[in-house]
């Protein structure tokens, strides 16, 4: 039954993550390593690695691929190469990827280990928390390992922290259309009208062109889009703003 | 099965994964090709903590999948900052910090 169930997730793995490799479109190389991951969790499983085996699902398979297909479908799919490849680089490339594995398969076959031909250490299912559960890896992982699980959890804050700015909208940088969508602290201390000549005419505040992305008429609040409305109606004709 | 398999199958998806970086141009696909490695190392760790029965393998491989987790968050958000600069994404295009 194992054997079975091996070579079927095996091969799953493995068609898998050839698949990631061999098909043109981004979107469907994301599915294929879906595949290869749900294969690998069944791997898992397969070693009694129940805990790992749920991770790999619940994390991998879903939260980050989620997270590939939201991008893939923002960025778009398989776009027409501009610059052919260099003569050779492709092939020259797998025979390294070839030299690899063969390297691999000597390295962790060919080695005097003599449990690597065994089926694995001895499994009790009934001590209290049994290899692989979860009781037994919290238990490393809140007393062996403890700095190693806080550092992960920096890790994540600090990637988490990064991506977002990383992706956020570009300000500053040199552009100038950028430059006056910058905010400062004062911003936030200054009141909405500055008293200019400008408000006066117009009833809006004056802060000075609209940032990209906000309302029209320089605020969102409706009190002064009303009153802004109004003035408009006082004035004759659509040419309210020198309407005085 | 032996653990010798699971090595084997570990050491085949390693060596894809690593092809499919040296031969991919889209950085989606090679982010893609990166987390093959280290699902490869996964099982590499997973086998070897079978073959040791400890869990200290195990906890490993979470640490990988952490770090896997923080690395694709990464790599995304400089894709995604690629596209909104109309940077072309493909890695033979970005020359900008060559020599």
């Amino acid at each position: 039954m194992a054997e079975v169930l091996f070579f079927i997730a095996a091969t799953g793995a493995i068609a898998g993550a050839i698949g990631v490799i061999r098909l043109e479109n981004p979107f469907y190389s994301v599915l294929s390593l879906v595949v290869h991951l749900l294969s690998l969790a069944a791997l898992f499983l397969l070693l009694r690695a129940e805990f790992i085996a749920a991770a790999q699902v619940v994390v991998y398979a879903g939260a980050v691929m989620v997270l590939y297909v939201f991008v893939v479908a923002y960025v778009g799919g398989a776009e027409p190469m501009r610059r052919p490849y260099a003569p050779g680089l492709r092939g020259l490339s797998v025979v390294f990827a070839a030299v690899i594995l063969v390297e691999l398969w000597i390295a962790l076959l060919g080695t005097g280990l003599k449990a690597v031909d065994a089926e694995g250490a001895r499994f009790n299912p009934a001590a209290e928390d049994p290899f692989g559960s979860p009781g037994a890896l919290g238990n490393a992982l809140l007393q062996k390992f403890l700095l190693p699980f806080e550092l992960a959890s920096l890790l994540l804050l600090v990637a988490a922290i990064g991506a977002v700015v990383l992706a956020r909208r570009r300000r500053g940088a040199g552009l100038e259309e950028d430059d006056a969508a910058l905010i400062s602290v004062v911003d936030a201390l200054r009141p909405e009208g500055t008293g200019t000549m400008k408000e006066g005419v117009s009833g809006l505040p004056d802060v000075g062109g609209t940032p990209p992305g906000s309302h029209p008429k320089g605020t969102t609040r409706p009190e002064i889009a009303a009153g802004a409305g109004e003035s408009r109606r006082r004035g004759e004709g659509d040419d309210w703003e020198g309407g005085w | 099965m032996s653990i010798g398999w699971y090595l084997a199958v570990s050491a085949f998806i390693f060596a894809i994964g690593a092809g499919g970086v040296m031969v991919k141009r889209n950085p989606l696909v090679i982010l893609l090709c990166l987390e093959l490695m280290l699902n490869a190392a996964n099982l590499a760790l997973i086998a070897f903590s079978r073959m040791h029965g400890t869990d200290d393998g195990q906890v490993f491989a979470l640490i990988v999948m952490v770090v896997a987790a923080c690395e694709v968050t990464v790599g995304l958000g400089i894709i995604v900052a690629m596209y909104r600069r109309r940077v072309p994404v493909d890695v033979d295009e970005l020359r900008e910090l060559q020599g």
